[in-house]
C-alpha cells in the first residue's frame, strides 16, 4: 500500500469535519480515534479531541451503558473546539447510534456497521424495528456497510482466527474512513506494524481489515466522492499531539529542571488523574519519584514529608480525592511548605460521574479546608495550557512556599490538540534558595519572612544548625514555636491571607479580548471552557457583534484588574460548567451583577450554546 | 547559638546537644517522659548527628514529643505520619526518619498508614506509645484498651475487642517488630538502638503509663516485683525462659501453639528458642499471642528482625537504573518524542 492511492473520483475540499468513532466499550474506538487524530496532526490539520467513555472498562456489550466515542474535528485553519455536532457518525452497533444520534443535526451522515444490526443487538439498544429499514433516519445519509462480515473476510485471508479477526473490525472503520477523508495511509500501517509486532496474527489482521476498509470506499459506490481537508496555517514552529494529562507531566518535569528540584509524586489511583502518575513513573532518568499511596490521604502526606524533605512534591487526583487531602492541605498551610495539588475534576457530588468533565470544584479549591485556609488556585484552559498551568502552579508554590491547586478537568485530560513546543531552554528559573545560615542572632527562626513575598525560609534536613520544629499547631510569629495567645494567632491568620493576595503583583494583569474596545458584554470565562467561548465569540463578532472575553487562568488571587476590567463592560457573562461558582466569587468580590449560563451535563458546552446566550442578551 | 552549633565544633554530642530548648509539657508523671529521656540519652550513641534526623508524629499526647527534640521535626496530622515520613525518606533516603505515635494515632485514626509503611518496608524507626488511653481528649477508651474497659465514652464497659499491636505489626509484614516498656529505661534503650539499626521499616511498642487517665493499665507485669514472673525477655538464640530462677518457660505444644510450661515439668530441651532472623513470622506471631493483655506473662524484646528489600532504596535504584538506561533526562527531547511536525513560514 503506498501513502497516495490513486483515486478514481477527484475528492471534494473543504475546511472541517467534526467525526465521531462510537462502538462498544471493547469496539477499540478510542484507538481509532487516536490514530485518525495522530495522522491529521502530523499532516497539518489543526484539530481538538473529545473521548467520551463509560465509567465501566467492559458494560455489558451492545448496551447503551456501554458505549464509547471518540470524536475528532480536523480542519485547514486553527479551531478551538472538538466540534459542536459531527457532520458524521461512525456507529459501530444500534447502542451506538442510538446513545448518539440526538447530537447528529440533520443531513449529517451516518456510517453504521449493518452486521451488527441484528434482533439481539437492536433489542439491547431499545429498537423495535431496525432504524436502518425504516424511515426513522430519512432526515440523515445514512450508508449501511457489512463492517463484520467484510472484515471477517479480509482477515480469514491472512490466517486469523474468527475471534480475532472480528477484533479488526475498528480498523476497517478506520481504513474507510482514511479513505474517505483522504488521510495519509502510511503512518498507520507503520503503527499497526510496530505496536502488535509481537502477535503477527493480530498484526496481520489489523492491517488486512485496514486496507479493506480502505478499499471499500474506493471501490463501494456507496460514496460519490472522498474529501480532502487541507493542512492549516498555524504558527510557524514544531507541533506535536498532546492531551492534558501528558501536558501536565511534562510541565511538572520542566517546572523541575528549571527549579533544580526533583519531582516526588504521589498519588492514588482515580479517573481521571492516573494518567499523570503512568506518565511521571516513566520518566525516572528525570529523577521523578514516583509512589502509589495506599490512600489519597498518604498520597497528599507524602507529598508534605517531600516538601519538608526539600523536594517537589506533587499529587493529584479528581475531586473525591481532594475532599481527603484537605487536612493534608491545611497542614502545608501551616507549614508553609510548596506542594502542588492537580485536581482533574469530573462530575460529583460523590462518585459523580467519574469519566465525564465539569467544573464544580472550583469552590471546593477556594474554601475546602477548615479554618482560614487560602491557597492559590490556578486553572489550565486547553490541553496545552496544561504544560504551563503546572509550569506556573510550581513557580507559585516554591516562590511563597505554599500548597497550589491546579484545577484541570477530564475533558482536558483526555483531549487532544496539537501543541507548538516550548522552547525549553527558555523558561524561566524558578529555582529558590534553600536556608543555609541562621537568620535571627544565630539563631534560626523558621517563620522569619521575606518582607518581599511574606514567604518563610525552606529549611531542609541535613542543613546542620538549621534543626527546627513545625507542626499543625499554631506558631508563634517569627520562631514558630507552638503559640495559643490569642493575638499571635490573628496576626497569623492575617499574615498567611496576606502573603496568598500579595501574589496578586507577581501574576499578569487579566488580559482582554475586545477587538473593537466598543463592546459592552464581557464574556468571563475560566479553564475548560475557552475554546467554546472563543468560538462562540467567532460567530457573534462575524455577525457584526462587538463582544468581550477575559480567561482567568489566576482564580486566586485574582488578577489585579479583574476589579477594574469588570466595571468597564455593562453587563457579564459568565459561562460554566457548574451551577455558578465563578459566578458567585466574582458577585462576592466586587459586587458586579453577572449573568450565569451554566451546565453540568458532563461534556463541554457546544459553541453555539454560549453564541446563543450572547445574542440573546445583546438582543 | 544553639546546642548543635557547639556541637558542630566537638567531635562527640551529649543529650544536650539533642534537647530543644522547649518546655516539656506532659502531666507530671507521664510515662512520655522516660522515653524522652531515653530517647535524648541514646541519641550520642547512635552515631548520628541532629540534623540527620527528622522526628514526624501524629497527634495525640506522645506526639509532641518531637517538640522536644532539637532535631528536624513534624507534628503534623492525626494518624498520618507514618505517610508523611514514607514521603520524607523517599525523598532523602540518607536521613534517619523517626515516628512518634500512639494506640489511637497509629492503630485507630492512622491504622492504615501504618500498615502500610511497614509493609513497603519503609526505613522508619516507629515508636508506638501504647498506653491503652486517648490521653489528649481526656480519657476515651482506645484500640488496645480491653473489653469491658470503663472510660468517659463507655461507661458500661467497652465492647470493642482491641488490637495486639506486635500481632497487627507481623501481620502488616514488618520486618522489626519489638517491645519495650517506659520502666526499664536500659532496655528501652538498647531496642531503639536495634530499631535504628535496622535497615527498613522497624515497630516498637512502648507499654507506657498514662498517670491521669489509665494510671496502672500495665502494673500487673511491671510492677518492680511483678517483673521477674511476669515478663519474658525475647533474646536470640537462646531458649524462652522466665521467672525467679528461670522456673518457667515457652513450649510448642502438638498443635504448634505456644504454651507457658513450668520448665521442671517439660525439661529445658523442650524450651522453643528464639530466633528473630526465621523468614516465617508464625512463632513470633504466637509468641505475641501468649498475652491478650499484659495481666498475663508478656514477652518484651525483639520478635522478629528479618532483612528485606528497603523501600525507599529500591526506588533510588530504579532512577539510578534509568539514567544508565537512558541517560538524565533531556526535557527538549521528551516533548518531542513521538510524532512531531513542523510548520514553517
Amino acid at each position: 500500500m503506498t501513502t497516495q492511492v490513486p483515486t478514481t473520483r477527484t475528492p471534494e475540499s473543504i475546511d472541517r469535519v467534526v467525526i465521531r468513532f462510537a462502538g462498544d466499550s471493547g469496539d477499540g474506538m478510542q484507538l481509532v480515534g487516536d490514530r485518525i487524530t495522530d495522522v491529521s496532526a502530523v499532516f497539518g490539520n489543526d484539530l481538538a479531541t473529545l473521548p467520551d467513555f463509560p465509567a465501566e472498562i467492559r458494560a455489558p456489550a451492545g448496551t447503551i451503558a456501554g458505549v464509547s466515542s471518540f470524536q475528532v474535528h480536523f480542519a485547514d485553519f486553527d479551531i478551538l473546539t472538538p466540534g459542536d455536532v459531527p457532520n458524521l457518525l461512525v456507529a459501530m452497533n444500534p447502542a451506538a447510534l442510538r446513545a448518539n444520534l440526538g447530537d447528529l443535526s440533520p443531513g449529517a451522515s451516518i456510517i453504521a456497521n449493518v452486521d451488527s444490526f441484528e434482533d439481539r443487538n437492536l433489542a439491547k439498544a431499545g429498537y423495535e424495528a431496525n432504524p436502518l429499514d425504516d424511515q426513522s433516519l430519512a432526515a440523515y445519509r445514512v450508508y449501511p456497510v457489512p463492517m463484520t462480515s467484510l472484515t471477517l473476510e479480509a482477515a480469514k485471508e491472512v490466517g486469523a482466527k474468527s475471534r480475532d479477526a472480528e477484533r479488526s473490525k475498528n480498523f476497517f472503520a478506520l481504513g474507510l474512513i482514511s479513505w474517505m477523508y483522504t488521510r495519509p495511509v502510511d503512518p498507520t500501517v507503520a503503527w499497526i506494524e510496530t505496536r502488535f509486532a509481537a502477535q503477527p496474527v493480530v498484526r496481520d489482521a489489523n492491517l488486512a481489515a485496514f486496507k479493506a476498509g480502505f478499499h471499500f470506499g474506493e471501490t463501494a459506490e456507496l460514496f460519490d466522492h472522498p474529501f480532502e481537508v487541507q493542512p492549516a496555517q498555524l504558527r510557524p514552529g514544531r507541533y506535536r499531539n498532546i492531551t492534558g494529562n501528558l501536558a501536565l507531566a511534562y510541565g511538572l518535569i520542566a517546572a523541575s529542571q528549571r527549579a533544580t528540584l526533583p519531582i516526588v509524586y504521589a498519588s492514588y489511583p482515580i479517573t481521571p488523574a492516573s494518567d499523570i502518575l503512568h506518565e511521571l513513573s516513566k520518566h525516572k532518568n528525570f529523577g521523578v519519584r514516583t509512589a502509589q499511596a495506599e490512600d489519597e490521604i498518604a498520597a497528599a502526606g507524602m507529598a508534605v514529608g517531600a516538601a519538608f524533605a526539600g523536594h517537589l512534591a506533587v499529587t493529584a487526583t479528581s475531586g473525591p480525592g481532594v475532599d481527603l487531602k484537605s487536612e493534608a492541605m491545611g497542614l502545608a498551610i501551616s507549614l508553609e511548605l510548596p506542594l502542588v495539588l492537580i485536581d482533574v475534576q469530573r462530575g460529583g457530588p460523590s462518585t459523580g460521574l467519574p469519566t465525564k468533565t465539569e467544573q464544580s470544584d472550583l469552590l471546593l479549591a477556594m474554601f475546602g479546608r477548615h479554618g482560614e485556609a487560602p491557597l492559590p488556585v490556578v486553572a489550565a484552559s486547553s490541553p496545552s495550557h496544561c504544560f504551563d498551568t503546572a509550569f506556573e502552579a510550581v513557580r507559585l508554590a516554591l516562590r511563597y512556599r505554599t500548597p497550589v491547586i491546579l484545577l484541570s478537568d477530564g475533558y482536558l485530560a483526555n483531549s487532544a490538540e496539537p501543541w507548538r513546543l516550548p522552547d525549553t531552554a527558555a523558561l524561566p528559573d524558578i529555582s529558590v534558595p534553600f536556608a543555609t545560615a541562621p537568620n535571627h542572632d544565630g539563631e534560626f527562626w523558621p517563620y522569619l519572612r521575606d518582607p518581599d513575598t511574606l514567604a518563610r525560609p525552606w529549611a531542609v534536613p541535613g542543613t546542620p544548625g538549621l534543626m527546627h520544629r513545625i507542626g499543625g499547631l499554631e506558631k508563634a510569629d517569627g520562631t514558630g514555636n507552638v503559640e495559643y495567645d490569642p493575638a499571635n494567632h490573628e496576626l497569623m491568620c492575617r499574615l498567611r491571607a496576606s502573603k496568598i493576595a500579595g501574589i496578586a503583583r507577581d501574576i499578569p494583569r487579566l488580559e482582554v479580548d475586545d477587538p473593537s474596545g466598543d463592546a459592552s458584554l464581557l464574556v468571563l470565562g475560566w479553564g475548560s471552557t475557552w475554546g467554546q467561548i472563543k468560538a462562540a465569540l467567532r460567530e457573534v463578532r462575524h455577525a457584526g457583534h462587538d463582544v468581550a472575553h477575559a480567561h482567568l487562568m489566576h482564580l486566586n488571587p485574582f488578577p489585579a484588574n479583574l476589579g477594574e476590567v469588570l466595571a468597564r463592560y455593562e453587563r457579564v457573562l459568565v459561562p460554566e460548567m457548574n451551577l455558578g461558582q465563578l459566578s458567585r466569587l466574582v458577585r462576592a468580590e466586587f459586587l458586579v451583577d453577572t449573568r450565569s449560563l451554566n451546565q453540568v451535563r458532563g461534556v463541554p458546552f457546544r459553541a453555539a450554546e454560549i453564541e446563543a446566550e450572547i445574542l440573546e442578551m445583546l438582543l | 547559638m544553639t546546642p548543635s552549633d557547639d556541637a558542630s565544633a566537638t567531635p562527640t554530642l551529649t543529650r544536650k546537644d539533642f534537647q530543644s530548648d522547649q518546655e516539656v509539657r506532659w502531666c507530671p508523671g507521664c510515662g512520655d517522659y522516660s522515653v524522652l529521656t531515653a530517647v535524648q540519652l541514646l541519641m550520642p550513641d547512635l552515631g548520628v548527628r541532629p540534623e540527620e534526623l527528622v522526628f514526624v508524629s501524629g497527634i495525640g499526647c506522645s506526639s509532641r514529643f518531637p517538640y522536644y527534640m532539637n532535631t528536624y521535626g513534624i507534628h503534623s496530622i492525626h494518624g498520618r505520619a507514618p505517610a508523611i515520613a514514607t514521603g520524607v525518606a523517599m525523598a532523602r533516603p540518607e536521613l534517619s526518619v523517626w515516628v512518634i505515635t500512639g494506640d489511637g494515632d497509629g492503630l485507630s485514626i492512622g491504622g492504615n498508614h501504618l500498615i502500610h509503611a511497614l509493609r513497603r518496608n519503609v526505613n522508619l524507626t516507629i515508636l508506638l506509645f501504647n498506653n491503652q488511653i486517648y490521653g489528649l481528649t481526656k480519657g476515651q477508651y482506645s484500640p488496645t484498651s480491653a473489653i469491658g474497659k470503663v472510660t468517659k465514652s463507655t461507661p458500661f464497659g467497652s465492647v470493642d475487642q482491641p488490637f495486639n499491636p506486635i500481632s497487627v505489626a507481623l501481620g502488616a509484614e514488618a520486618s522489626f517488630v519489638a517491645r519495650t516498656h517506659d520502666m526499664d529505661r536500659k532496655h528501652m534503650q538498647e531496642t531503639f538502638r536495634r530499631a535504628h539499626e535496622h535497615r527498613g521499616a522497624a515497630f516498637v511498642e512502648i507499654y507506657q503509663n498514662c498517670n491521669v487517665f489509665n494510671d496502672g493499665a500495665f502494673e500487673q507485669i511491671l510492677a518492680k516485683d511483678k517483673r521477674p514472673e511476669m515478663l519474658i525477655s525475647l533474646r536470640h538464640g537462646e531458649p524462652v525462659r522466665f521467672g525467679p530462677d528461670g522456673a518457667r518457660g515457652v513450649v510448642v505444644n502438638r498443635f504448634g501453639e505456644l504454651e507457658v510450661v513450668d520448665v521442671a515439668d517439660v525439661g529445658a530441651d523442650r524450651l522453643l528458642v528464639h530466633d528473630e532472623h526465621r523468614p516465617d513470622p508464625t512463632l513470633a506471631f504466637a509468641l505475641s499471642r501468649l498475652a491478650d493483655q499484659p495481666t498475663t506473662p508478656t514477652p518484651v524484646g525483639v520478635f522478629r528482625a528479618v532483612q528485606r528489600p528497603v523501600y525507599e532504596e529500591q526506588l533510588t535504584q530504579q532512577l539510578v537504573d534509568a539514567q544508565a538506561r537512558s541517560g538524565p533526562g533531556d526535557l527538549a527531547a521528551l516533548i518531542e518524542s513521538g510524532s512531531v511536525w513542523d510548520v514553517s513560514d
